[in-house]
């Protein structure tokens, strides 16, 4: 970097001449114009807006951190037409100013037809005076990088999961007990935690400095985002950004690093910031918002910015005032405003589900027949926001959609506390949980407010319950859902050893009157979590959290019933409970992405007994456990959704039972070699033991005639030692009693 | 294996031992005293009484002849194990922790712990064998005229004596020569120190991560096995401290036994007692855990006690174990006629 003061502008000097110094160390900068910026792009004026042109880009400047006077821009003039050239000179103070504004400024959208683009002044000269003649660059050597999604080409087709546990992060391959091993570790990867993008093409490793993303099979650095104290981070749908937060708002200081993966000074105060994970650029930063209400429950929703399914726009809700909506990959607001809802407390996007998928890519693909793909209009996004009750106003939620902002559905609610959004993750059905409260707002029950989305004008239908719900969850890609409710007085009040009574409820669509119908309840549980197979069908319920329960209930609701003949079965008659299982103190349990295996653990961020990991079929059988001190995460590698159509999936499941018979024959032949493989390892293990014991014997012989000591006689033989039977009676007079006898 | 419960200690056990024919089981406790047992049926033969604090450590020769013990009280006491008497007894500024007999049981090797400005030492001591034993002090005396003579009480001044530096030695055995003797140390260090010079000859720094709480030789003194509050177990070489095998499991260990002329040793520990109160009880893992020698693998378990697992031993004749809980009992188990039926691993021979 140029040091002040070598293009002859000394503004602090006191004036002292050091000119002659100067001269003598000046000749590695040419010419000393590397202050002198060439900005293209500019609006071509004519000379009665010249002044005007000159504010605005000077104030433009000024606002992103480089102020600039109008005196130091030199606008060049075409005189035959009299107008400017469209393109502009810059004189900086100093070569740092230059190109900070250089790294800030390059490709400002200046209004809507001009963006800059701005060279350096030398590089221009540079450019000119280049060599004509033609030198063939020497062909850059090919470097093959290695494929991000790899480990989708196992040849065992298995499952990746990362564990944390003390320093230590690795990742494991699971498949058969003999395909599962280690398949790189490394110490002190992280600071904080580990995080797959939700595809698992990345891992997040989260430090001091910042985030870093690793992939591919031999685990290469592929991106780093530049976020001291970096604490959450959230991955946007398609793996396309990052959304990173620290507890410390952004500092820049002086000297700090610049660039378009660097914070500039107009971050600084914020605490989100927003990545393209491609680039490694940085491409906005907010500062966090806090839900408004009393200080104590003053807590950080995250994440903090929610992003449309298809990655397109980015949403954050200002409670009580807005959603504000910005568009990818500029992160502009969209439509340069935000959405205006009084007393807006949440929104949720709508998910997209398979059929959207494959509508869309209908519509991409041109039509067979050669015709034009028609342009349809731009699919819409949709969003559902609920709004508390004010006064007189009931609340509300509504379903809006997006960019359109026209609202499709708005249902009003009385005696509301508190609402809760979930989609289904195929974006079927929206459910709103809605906590209400009697009228002398005593006690609080529970209703269901279910949108059928895919419907014409949405009909909602609703589930009343008289217990507090304490969760809820859709069954993936499913018409069913559970919930878990309560009316366990100790409810709200948590205590060391106090768990909590319940009862798990499933409820289905009942596809003849189009309403959900209670399926099952299962009373006097504990449980308080349910994990739903990430295919749908199977279902695990577990008491998470609790130091004296810890129970995993694993259960099938298509037991008997195949899954396309679902409708002829009487209702409710598929669900089976599969197996009961035991996993001490766990805190956290998982479902694999393929929806076979269920990993519990138990992390030592929660507590520090009997910390480790168990993973467990879908019928509850216990895999593999593991009891590891200072166990913290469990994760599963997310995969990315299926290539395979559906008429492929349907070919698949057809002829599942050829493909199954290689499977067993793979199966047995592995058995018989794993037990043969462990025989000899046996055998070997027995062997150096013998082996070893025996040069131990012959050396202790060998140091006792050393010492002159009588070769010991190594053992006492093994007498049989002589055994001598006594048998001892014992008479034992308890009583006398002398009795005369009449006669 | 029903346990025979040997209820005779008033507080928690901190050592048990088996004579060399295994018939004889002495334990010692925290409450002063050490009791003796017999192994086949559980019958208290006697106590040594004589100490006045927590009596840490105790071993007796291989002819069941003399018992040496250490105690809380600073004092180190020989014991004639038939009668019971004291013999003689060492006072030193600190407690004693460790003791143990040589292998021809010439010498007595013992730890006094680093406390109140007083260093950790190791001392070295000769033992007098001379006379049958049953002869004492004063009566000897009395046949001399009153007049000591020194062939007959044992010495005061220890044959050698160091100071361990680094980290606090707190079990220590004779290694394969008498003049090596085998440390564990706090830091989780095994070292090996000169018997004379007290120079330390060999170590390994990282035997275990914390503090090694018991070490056992095997009958020929080429291996030992040491635990560790690390919840590992580890079989190491005597001659080169290398480390032969590991035993992981899932509680912090206080002993470790090897079993003579079977494959296996044995494990014990549990939650720490400062923590058993506030742990429920499936927790504690208070078994005695049996894991494969030579594979590295857990075998089996029994339960019993309902507090830590303090102390392991096996009968040098492989027929019974006893353990000593921070419970107060000791339960002595005979083994069944299947565990020497028993071929787990088929017709492998191992070597002892």
């Amino acid at each position: 970097m140029a040091p002040n003061g070598v293009n002859g502008v000394v503004p602090d000097d006191e004036g002292i001449d050091y000119s002659d110094i100067e001269a003598k160390y000046q000749v590695e900068y040419d010419e000393g114009l590397d202050n002198i910026l060439i900005v293209d792009g500019v609006p071509v004026i004519d000379k009665s807006k010249l002044e005007k042109l000159l504010q605005k880009i000077s104030k433009d400047f000024s606002r992103k951190g480089c102020p600039i006077k109008p005196e130091n821009i030199n606008v060049p003039w075409d005189d035959a037409k009299g107008k400017s050239k469209g393109y502009i000179f810059m004189e900086f103070k100093n070569a740092d100013d230059a190109n900070r504004a250089l790294a800030t400024m390059n490709g400002h959208p200046f209004d809507a037809k001009h963006t800059f683009y701005i060279n350096r002044f030398t590089d221009f000269e540079r450019y000119l005076n280049m060599d004509e003649t033609y030198h063939e660059p020497p062909p850059e050597e090919y470097k093959p990088k290695e494929h991000l999604r790899a480990w989708l080409a196992d040849p065992q087709g298995r499952d990746q999961y990362a564990t944390y546990r003390g320093d230590e992060v690795e990742i494991h391959w699971h498949g058969k007990p003999s395909q599962c091993e280690v398949a790189y570790s490394k110490l002190n990867w992280t600071d904080l935690y580990v995080s797959w993008s939700p595809m698992g093409t990345y891992m997040a490793t989260l430090h001091r400095q910042g985030v870093r993303l690793w992939g591919g099979p031999s685990w290469e650095p592929i991106q780093r985002f530049a976020h001291p104290l970096v604490k959450l981070i959230d991955f946007s749908p398609n793996e396309q950004y990052l959304v990173t937060w620290s507890y410390d708002p952004i500092v820049v200081r002086e000297g700090a690093e610049q660039g378009p993966q660097y914070f500039s000074p107009e971050d600084e105060g914020n605490n989100i910031a927003v990545w393209d994970i491609k680039t490694g650029h940085l491409l906005r930063t907010f500062p966090s918002v806090y839900p408004e209400g009393d200080e104590a429950k003053k807590q950080m929703q995250w994440p903090a910015l929610k992003w449309s399914p298809d990655d397109k726009f980015v949403a954050r809700v200002t409670p009580g005032q807005q959603i504000s909506v910005y568009e990818l990959p500029g992160m502009h607001l969209q439509g340069k405003k935000s959405i205006k809802i009084e007393g807006v407390v949440d929104f949720e996007w709508r998910p997209i589900g398979d059929k959207d998928r494959e509508e869309m890519e209908k519509e991409n693909k041109p039509a067979a027949n050669g015709a034009p793909a028609k342009q349809k209009k731009v699919r819409e996004n949709m969003l559902a926001y609920w709004t508390p009750e004010v006064q007189n106003q009931p609340a509300r939620v509504t379903l809006m959609n997006f960019p359109g902002r026209e609202i499709l559905r708005q249902k009003n609610l009385f005696n509301v506390t508190e609402c809760k959004l979930y989609w289904q993750n195929q974006g079927d059905f929206l459910c709103v949980k809605v906590d209400r409260h009697t009228k002398t707002k005593k006690s609080i029950f529970c209703n269901l407010e279910i949108f059928r989305v895919r419907e014409k004008d949405f009909p909602v239908e609703i589930v009343e319950l008289k217990d507090t719900v304490t969760d809820f969850s859709w069954e993936p890609k499913g018409e069913r859902f559970a919930l878990i409710s309560s009316n366990d007085p100790n409810l709200g009040n948590p205590g060391p050893g106090i768990t909590i009574k319940t009862e798990v409820s499933f409820y289905q669509l009942d596809r003849t009157k189009g309403d959900f119908k209670l399926l099952k309840t299962l009373p006097a549980r504990t449980s308080n979590t349910v994990r739903w197979s990430p295919r749908g069908r199977h279902v695990v319920l577990a008491t998470v959290g609790s130091s004296s329960k810890s129970e995993l209930e694993f259960w099938d609701l298509d037991f008997n019933t195949d899954e396309t003949r679902r409708e002829g079965a009487p209702w409710g008659s598929g669900i089976q409970h599969l197996g009961t299982a035991d996993h001490y103190a766990l805190t956290d349990a998982e479902w694999d992405p393929s929806g076979r295996y269920l990993a519990t653990s138990a992390s030592a961020w929660r507590h520090t007994l009997e910390n480790g990991y168990a993973i467990w079929d879908f019928r509850g059988q216990e895999l593999e456990k593991h009891i590891l001190d200072r166990f913290k995460q469990f994760l599963w590698r997310p995969r990315p959704p299926t290539l395979l159509t559906k008429e492929q999936q349907r070919q698949i499941r057809r002829n599942l039972k050829e493909y199954s018979r290689v499977f067993d024959e793979e199966d047995a032949a592995e058995e018989s070699n794993v037990s043969a493989e462990l025989i000899a390892h046996r055998k070997r293990l027995v062997d150096e033991w013998n082996a070893w014991r025996l040069r131990c014997k012959e050396q202790l012989e060998e140091d006792r005639r050393k010492r002159g000591k009588k070769a010991e006689p190594a053992k006492p033989a093994p007498e049989e030692e002589e055994k001598e039977e006594i048998e001892v009676w014992v008479d034992e007079v308890i009583e006398q009693i002398e009795e005369e006898v009449a006669e | 294996m029903r346990p025979i419960l040997l209820q005779g200690h008033e507080r928690s056990l901190t050592q048990i031992k088996f004579n060399r024919e295994g018939d004889l089981l002495f334990s010692c406790s925290k409450d002063h005293t050490i009791n003796v047992w017999y192994t086949h049926n559980g019958e208290r033969l006697g106590t040594y009484d004589g100490h006045n604090g927590t009596v840490w450590t105790i071993d007796v020769d291989s002819q069941s002849r003399f018992l040496v013990s250490g105690s809380a009280d600073n004092t180190m006491r020989l014991w004639e194990v038939q009668t019971g008497k004291c013999l003689f007894y060492w006072e030193f500024p600190t407690a004693v922790k460790r003791v143990a007999f040589s292998e021809d049981d010439d010498q007595i090797v013992c730890i006094t712990e680093q406390r109140m400005g007083y260093q950790g030492a190791v001392r070295i001591f000769n033992i007098n064998r001379d006379g049958d034993g049953t002869q004492r002090e004063s009566e000897k005396m009395n046949e001399m005229g009153g007049k000591r003579t020194d062939d007959r009480i044992e010495s005061k001044e220890p044959a050698s004596m160091f100071n361990p530096i680094g980290s606090k030695a707190v079990v220590c055995a004779f290694a394969h020569t008498p003049d090596l003797i085998l440390t564990g140390h706090e830091s989780g260090k095994v070292a090996l120190f000169d018997s004379k010079t007290g120079e330390e000859v060999l170590s390994n720094e990282h035997a275990h991560r914390d503090v090694v709480t018991d070490l056992q030789m095997s009958p020929d003194r080429t291996y030992f096995i040491t635990s560790s509050k690390d919840k590992t177990a580890r079989l190491h070489e005597t001659r080169t401290l290398t480390v032969l095998k590991t035993y992981t499991t899932e509680t912090p260990l206080n002993s470790a036994a090897l079993a003579p002329n079977k494959p296996y040793v044995l494990l014990g520990g549990g939650q720490d007692a400062m923590s058993v109160t506030t742990t429920s009880l499936r927790q504690g893992k208070f078994e005695t855990r049996f894991w494969h020698k030579v594979f590295e693998e857990e075998v089996g378990r029994v339960k019993g006690h309902f507090g830590p697992v303090n102390t392991i031993a096996v009968s040098p004749k492989g027929d019974c174990y006893a353990s000593g809980g921070e419970d107060g009992f000791i339960r002595v188990h005979h083994f069944d006629e299947s565990y020497f039926r028993a071929k787990p691993y088929g017709d492998l021979e191992i070597e002892d």
